[in-house]
């Protein structure tokens, strides 16, 4: 257990640092995003902590910036993914058995789409805009808290206790809001910190690609995808925003792991 | 098994047909009229239907789909409007760089894991263990365009060792050329997958480890190595085959980015170029192949999991979810990143929110 709480301090500080980082963005820059007056490539200084990308503009405004974005692209994929999820997944657990089965076979072709693809896709054609990557990552994500959802809801609903309060009267809403959601809510969350990880991930990867918008207000897979063929000039460009990504990721997959923990007590003292 | 197999194989045809459907409608569902892709800006009204003509954009969207999809059942993926070109044999030129370097980095992904996936649960309370398994976490923290990034700089542009990118024109002709090029993305790849297969294996090996029948096998006189050939392996092997299939899945992908780190002529590159070219058919293609071979490889895993796994076998009842949570399945199988049983659901795959 005294483990555990470490692992989950750790993730919260490492989290933490970025969280701090993207407050921070929003109140104070060290430059404007897209000011170019640091000469090209220019290597750390006390004007430049981070150095200048190649059109001159400050790295570390622009990391901060992707900060911002990453936890953005996070959160708000998570909320699509989470909301739409939960609803499916548990709409899916109570239906009839025929609609069970026909909803639950949507759900494996949906979980079966190469969603970084499908991403790809749908930014591409609507515009390599953050909203329409987070969107379509958390459409994408939905299908698999979905099917989460409706796995944990249907081994609670066939619990005794269940039909106890079926049988006394409570309608669905009741039995949603008493029994299936504080039952399942503990690995409902742990999920949901571990895609907003893989979230951060895909659009990270997205915007490598060249899919997401560009600098000045970049996040970090565009700064990574700028920087890679000046690498060996200005090696800060190409290496931080990989660092920042694994710090965050990091720090939400062990948050995910402290808080699983925490909430399932069975858990507790496993290795 | 028997009634399994056909159960199972018409899930998979249901499945595709499904995928189909979906993914016609996804892409008639996004802005821009197929026809924009074949004409310059200036174009008139009857170049603009001649072209919607030309294409089928004209017909009802049922009948676009009943064109589409028996072209599809004729393995007929269309012509590109791009470059005019059919769109399978395409792929298919794609696909000699994107199968060799998905499986070569699944392979060395699995070499590289299980091992080490046994050590570091074997070992757990050693320091090395605990390092194993904490370089696994990290593992699946890291972007997979990042190590791409990572090793081209240090291998290819410091040390010249490999080359940075490309692939030979004349593709396998020269064995040796087209290994060196497919090197670096490989060890790419791998990487990453070997840290999330890795804390698969040391899961299983752990539960297995810890299971009674182990103990009582020890018990019965048996050595250690003996216990784990004879029951630990099989036992452990179950979760790890089933989430193989997945990260099958998740290696493809991998592939697609890694592909654009070293320039590799593949099938994410001819994704990424027809998608800013608005070609259609092409994307449609690599996104139906892509597709199809994601859920004919769950199928497969799902496939091998039975034969391995006598329990699952003798279930044959569809116990598709939830209830009891399939015969033999332990609780708590597989570690953090599905966090559920999910691997225990017949029909898994589930690349979910793409790691890459």
């Amino acid at each position: 257990m005294r483990r555990r709480s470490i692992t989950l301090a750790i993730g919260a500080v490492l989290v933490g640092i970025i969280l701090a980082t993207a407050v921070v963005s929003f109140f104070w820059l060290p430059y404007p995003p897209s000011d170019i007056g640091g000469g090209r490539l220019a290597p750390p200084s006390a004007a430049h902590l981070a150095g200048t990308d190649k059109l001159g503009r400050d790295l570390l405004t622009q990391l901060m910036i992707g900060a911002r974005i990453a936890l953005q692209v996070g959160a708000g994929s998570v909320a699509i993914g989470g909301v739409l999820g939960i609803a499916l997944g548990l709409a899916t657990a109570f239906a009839q058995r025929w609609l069970d089965d026909g909803l639950s076979a949507v759900l494996d072709v949906l979980i079966a789409f190469p969603t970084l693809l499908v991403a790809m896709l749908v930014v591409a054609a609507s515009g390599a805009s953050l909203g329409s990557a987070i969107l379509a990552i958390g459409l994408a994500m939905s299908a698999v808290v979905a099917r989460l959802t409706r796995i944990l809801a249907k081994r609670v609903l066939s619990l005794d206790y269940i039909t106890a309060a079926r049988v006394s009267g409570t309608r669905w809403p009741g039995l949603i809001l008493q029994h299936v959601l504080p039952n399942i809510w503990p690995t409902v969350v742990v999920n949901l910190a571990l895609q907003f990880g893989l979230a951060v991930l895909a659009e990270a990867s997205l915007s490598y690609l060249g899919l997401g918008s560009p600098p000045p207000n970049a996040s970090w897979g565009s700064i990574l995808q700028e920087a890679q063929g000046t690498v060996l000039v200005a090696p800060i460009g190409a290496v931080a925003p990989g660092v920042l990504l694994v710090v965050l990721v990091i720090g939400v997959n062990l948050v995910a792991d402290g808080l699983r923990d925490v909430g399932d007590p069975t858990r507790r003292g496993r290795a | 098994m028997v009634s399994y197999l056909i159960r199972r194989f018409a899930f998979l045809v249901v499945t595709l047909v499904l995928a189909s459907i979906v993914l016609f409608v996804l892409l008639r569902l996004l802005p821009g009229d197929p026809a924009n892709a074949l004409l310059s800006v200036g174009a008139t009204k009857e170049q603009i239907a001649s072209a919607r003509a030309d294409v089928g954009a004209d017909l009802p969207v049922i009948e676009q789909f009943v064109r589409w999809f028996s072209q599809l059942a004729r393995f007929d993926l269309g012509t590109s409007y791009i470059s005019g070109l059919p769109v399978g044999p395409e792929i298919a030129q794609r696909l000699v760089v994107t199968v060799p370097l998905t499986l070569l980095a699944f392979v060395l992904a699995v070499i590289i894991a299980v091992p080490v996936g046994f050590v570091a649960a074997y070992k757990s309370h050693r320091w090395y263990g605990v390092a194993l398994s904490a370089v696994s976490q990290l593992g699946i923290a890291v972007p997979v365009f990042w190590i791409g990034v990572l090793l081209v700089t240090f291998f290819a542009l410091r040390l010249q060792l490999l080359p940075a990118g490309g692939f030979p024109q004349d593709d396998w002709q020269d064995p040796a050329a087209a290994l060196r090029s497919l090197a670096l993305p490989v060890i790419t790849v791998a990487i990453v997958m070997a840290a999330s297969v890795t804390r698969y294996v040391r899961s299983a090996v752990l539960d297995v480890l810890g299971s009674d029948y182990l103990r009582s096998s020890r018990a019965l006189g048996a050595s250690f190595a003996e216990a784990m050939w004879r029951h630990g392996l099989r036992n452990a092997s179950v979760p790890v085959i089933s989430i193989l299939g997945i990260e099958l899945a998740t290696t493809f992908l991998g592939a697609v980015v890694v592909e654009s780190v070293f320039a590799l002529p593949g099938l994410g590159s001819m994704l990424l170029t027809s998608i800013a070219q608005h070609d259609y058919p092409d994307i449609q293609g690599v996104l139906f192949v892509s597709t199809f071979a994601v859920l004919i490889v769950g199928f497969l895993a799902d496939t091998a999991q039975r034969l391995v796994d006598p329990r699952l076998r003798a279930s044959v009842s569809g116990n598709r979810g939830g209830g009891s949570g399939g015969g033999g399945r332990r609780r708590g199988v597989g570690p953090a990143s599905t966090a559920v049983p999910v691997a225990a659901l017949p029909g898994t795959t589930d690349p979910g929110v793409v790691r890459s």
